[in-house]
């Protein structure tokens, strides 16, 4: 077995040409992840450029119109407006300590391209950016907002058009450049030992909700609400909490516009509550398949979550019952886009409002206990276009 | 016909093996047969039939598209053995294919198909030497070859251990990247060729796709080419396809002679 697994889930179902990759990856994060300097340049980009710690902010108007109290940890304002950027400074940081000189990435809507441009040519890589041809027409401001920053966003026109499409795309990048160029994945997903180093990188979110949580209530919550498309800004909530059993992990996947199947396509991305067992992209976990193995596109209002896989930890969490899955569909999402806006002038991405919208639906009942936190994973403006058609019905 | 078999009746006549890929289906189900048929004829001595995947990250976009038209036209794991049960043909057969698809049919009896349907190997691109004792046991247990595939990028040690599972032949990246036909065959070719030292066959592929390259790889020290995206290229254009087919299997085999 190469690498640790998560229960069955895991491993590094890679070409051959990877695996010297991969290896060196693993060896560079083992020997960095605990130096000293390394460990303070990466506190500082996390600090002065990235501006962290992020709030824990009391959402009060939201707490009393639900009857729970209610946290946003508010990663919208990370630089960037979203999660993705904790990873990137972390990996490309890795990268040059490792003397790579090239960066590729995969993007859905552009967040995670977005993210990797900053650190890319902050740090003076050359840094190149996959994104399904589809995506770069329904992201074009993204798009624009890559090349700023001196990014190179080649279009994808393989398969559906979209992330799934990207990623295999920037694989195939890699394995035709590995000697020079890091992989710079943008969630807990593929190869080991991507799905452990993303979530590391992505963890001071949770060890500073703990911090925060401690401070203004005294006591930790009794559940944390996170969206998941791969799983990264879940795992990076959960990561710190796992062992305290008594605080309800809650991952909410993306509903789409109904659990159901078309021919080759699910209506969802629900992955990690539907899925099945199944190697997608370097790992094995829960994956949308036909029953011949071959993969299903997925669907959702939010491109971040419109993915047919997930993290191989968060599939291993939910089998053991640590986590639990949850599904908001797309009118659900957009409600709670709506609801936040107003209730609390914070315009969520709407990724983030997946999340927003389960703990709308489920607050009442009880089973979200008293207190919750929600990971407001990213900020709505890069999708004020699209819900803007949609509710003129365009 | 086992693949050992094979690499030794051609090596007694002093000749490297045309080993010829497609993907079953494309651009139909009904078509296969006869572009097999065709790359027999022009000299190709085993047959690669490739079961589609939706996701084959292995492959650059000659095979990627030919594995959407295959699967547009219907082909799926069933239909797949059941077309190669039906080949008439006296040349081993290997089937190459992604992991997914083998673990969703469950691995006995994606192997168990194999045997029943006249495949003697198994190339499985993304599942590297780590992630295979499950399948390698089981291709063992019922005498299919389980094909291993060296980089260039390759370490020592790991070349080692790949041929240690090895058997039927090892598949020897010629370069870095994803199959495609190039124009160019490298001094990296050469160079792996030399690190990898076994009694087991090597056979070249990634990027060939005329005889002249064959006959330098050939030169090199492999003991079988293998020929893809230059086939299926022809296949896509749609213009003559088996004749053509045939025209470029010979050329090809034509550099395979070692005089
Ligand atoms: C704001 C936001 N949240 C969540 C996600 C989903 O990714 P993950 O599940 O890895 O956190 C994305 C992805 O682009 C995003 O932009």
């Amino acid at each position: 077995m190469s690498g640790p697994k998560y229960g069955k889930y895991g491993g590094q179902f890679v070409p051959e040409i990877l695996m010297p990759a991969l290896e060196e990856l693993e060896e560079g994060y083992e020997r960095y992840k605990n130096d000293p300097e390394f460990l303070k340049e990466l506190d500082y980009y996390l600090k002065d450029f990235a501006g962290r710690e992020t709030p824990l902010y009391h959402a009060k108007n939201m707490s009393k119109r639900y009857g729970v109290k209610i946290y946003l940890k508010r990663e919208d304002l990370v630089h960037g407006g979203a999660h993705k950027l904790n990873n990137t400074i972390g990996q490309a940081l890795l990268a040059k300590y490792m003397g790579k000189t090239r960066l590729v990435a995969e993007t859905g809507a552009g967040q995670h391209g977005t993210a990797t441009a900053m650190a890319g040519t902050n740090m003076g890589f050359q840094t190149h950016v996959y994104m399904g041809a589809k995506d770069t027409v329904r992201q074009r401001m993204n798009v624009y907002r890559m090349e700023l920053m001196g990014a190179e966003v080649h279009p994808v026109e393989s398969g559906s058009k979209t992330l799934k499409d990207a990623i295999n795309e920037a694989l195939r990048d890699w394995v035709s450049n590995v000697e020079d160029t890091h992989y710079l994945i943008g969630s807990v997903v593929g190869p080991h030992p991507y799905p452990m180093m993303v979530r590391d990188f992505q963890s001071v979110i949770g060890k500073e909700v703990k911090q925060q949580i401690m401070e203004k209530e005294g006591r930790y919550p009794d559940s944390i609400v996170a969206c998941t498309g791969g799983g990264s800004n879940a795992m990076g909530i959960f990561h710190s909490f796992i062992e305290e059993k008594d605080v309800k992990l809650v991952a909410v996947e993306a509903g789409g516009s109904g659990m159901k199947y078309t021919k080759g396509a699910a209506l969802h991305s629900a992955s990690l509550s539907v899925g099945e067992e199944g190697v997608l992209q370097g790992a094995c976990t829960r994956i949308l398949q036909d029953k011949h193995g071959q993969i299903l596109e997925s669907s959702s209002v939010s491109a971040g979550l419109d993915y047919s896989g997930v993290g191989p930890e968060l599939a291993h969490l939910s089998d053991i019952g640590r986590l639990t899955p949850r599904v908001a569909n797309d009118d659900m999402a957009l409600k709670a886009f709506h609801e936040l806006s107003l209730m609390e002038g914070i315009i969520p991405a709407l990724e983030s409002s997946h999340a927003v919208a389960h703990v709308m639906e489920a607050a009442e009942s009880g089973e979200l206990g008293e207190l919750v936190v929600i990971n407001l994973s990213g900020r709505g403006d890069k999708d004020l276009e699209a819900v803007r058609k949609i509710d003129r019905g365009e | 016909m086992k693949l050992s078999t094979k690499f030794n009746e051609l090596s007694s006549r002093n000749e490297a093996a045309l080993l010829a890929y497609v993907c079953a289906g494309d651009p139909n189900i009904e078509a296969t047969p006869a572009i097999v048929d065709a790359l027999i004829k022009g000299g190709a001595d085993i047959i690669e039939l490739g079961l589609p995947f939706s996701d084959p990250v292995a492959d650059g976009p000659t095979i990627q598209e030919a594995s959407e038209r295959a699967l547009e036209a219907g082909m799926d794991p069933d239909r797949y053995f059941e077309l190669v049960a039906s080949l008439d043909v006296d040349v081993p057969l290997v089937c190459m294919t992604y992991y997914n698809l083998i673990f969703q049919r469950g691995l006995d009896k994606f192997v168990t198909d194999c045997v029943n349907s006249g495949i003697s190997g198994l190339i499985v691109p993304d599942l590297p030497a780590e992630e295979s004792e499950d399948l390698a046991r089981s291709c063992s247990t019922n005498g299919v070859d389980l094909i291993f595939l060296i980089a260039p990028v390759t370490t020592d040690e790991r070349i080692k251990m790949l041929l240690e599972k090895s058997s039927g032949f090892v598949y020897i990246v010629s370069r870095l990247g994803v199959t495609g036909a190039r124009s160019d065959v490298t001094d990296a070719t050469a160079q792996i060729l030399s690190r990898v030292k076994t009694d087991i066959p090597k056979a070249v592929g990634f990027g060939i796709s005329n005889g002249e390259q064959a006959s330098k790889v050939v030169a090199a020290g492999a003991d079988g080419v293998i020929v893809g995206s230059a086939f299926v290229d022809i296949i896509a254009s749609g213009d003559n396809v088996n004749e053509r087919l045939e025209e470029l299997a010979h050329d090809i085999k034509s550099g395979c002679k070692v005089d």
